[in-house]
């Protein structure tokens, strides 16, 4: 047997060290994208939530100008810390629509009457059925929808301040 | 939960198939085994058959009831695996990325048989 052979064993155990320890040091994303990028949305119907405030289809999504899917809930923590950036977005001009998710419209009024409210449309999805479909699975989440109604790019977790441009580009990209 | 469904059905109320259980149990017994192992996404390390977040119950709705209308589990996965990925079943199918998975036992047996032939032919010689 060769005499270098037997050094095999430690450097694999080495490696397997790096390997773990480097996991340890930078875990890794554990975020689960949506498949769907690249792909048009699924057909979907949601009724309206709020009396004032119309309800989202499929249709409303394709209108020839790229847009923003907002997946959000009145229950849920950083969707409030996303709300100013939505309306930053809404004042430069950006058509935001909504789902809210399992949701009560005595809640979201509350919520869009104290965080603002960037949305032209909002549906209800009690049971998160249209969330799975198009394969968000958390909140809050933002999709970018381009003209002909396919996911052109989705944002995971809410929109800090530097992720405002990013989504601008990725509409002006959509386009 | 069998007491719920049948309280359910009397009341004429529809079933909640993300609490309750399909009425047909062979139907049941295909989505049982197929939401074990299948990935809650808020909760990942668990199954949505083992947890109780509000969002694996939506996904367990959604796997029920595509059962329930006559789809096959092989199906419901496919249809879940086009949305998340494959990360979202703990079965994922055969790809490059997974091959390693599959190949490197083999691998690892076939180098343990080469060294212990090796060995065994030199005792036999000394």
């Amino acid at each position: 047997m060769k005499r270098w052979l037997l050094w095999v064993p430690l450097i694999v155990f080495a490696g397997l060290v790096a390997v773990a320890g480097s996991r340890l040091i930078a875990p890794p994303d554990t975020v689960v994208k949506s498949a769907l990028i690249g792909k048009p949305l699924p057909d979907f119907a949601l009724a309206p939530l709020l009396p004032a405030k119309p309800g989202l289809d499929r249709g409303d999504l394709a209108t020839g100008k790229p847009r923003l899917l907002n997946v959000f809930a009145s229950w849920c923590v950083p969707c409030i810390a996303e709300a100013p950036q939505l309306m930053k977005l809404k004042a430069a001009g950006v058509q935001i629509d909504a789902i809210a998710i399992r949701d009560t419209p005595q809640a979201v009024a509350a919520f869009l009457a104290r965080h603002g409210d960037p949305y032209a449309r909002i549906g209800s999805d009690p049971q998160s059925q249209v969330q799975i479909s198009i394969g968000s699975s958390g909140v809050p989440e933002t999709f970018v929808i381009d003209g002909q109604g396919r996911i052109a790019a989705q944002h995971i977790g809410d929109i800090r301040e530097e992720d405002v441009p990013k989504l601008l580009k990725a509409l002006e990209d959509a386009r | 939960m069998s007491m719920m469904i049948a309280l359910a059905l009397t009341a004429g109320m529809p079933v909640d198939l993300g609490y309750a259980q399909i009425p047909d149990a062979t139907k049941e017994a295909q989505a049982a085994e197929l939401m074990a192992e299948l990935r809650c996404l808020v909760c990942q390390g668990q199954s949505i058959h083992d947890s109780d977040v509000d969002m694996a119950a939506d996904m367990r709705r959604v796997v029920r009831q595509k059962i329930a209308a006559g789809e096959k589990p092989s199906e419901v996965r496919a249809w879940l695996i086009e949305r998340y990925g494959s990360y979202v079943t703990y079965d994922p199918p055969l790809s490059w990325a997974t091959a390693p998975l599959w190949l490197a036992p083999l691998l690892l047996l076939a180098a343990g048989l080469w060294l212990a032939r090796g060995s065994l032919r030199r005792r036999r010689r000394a």
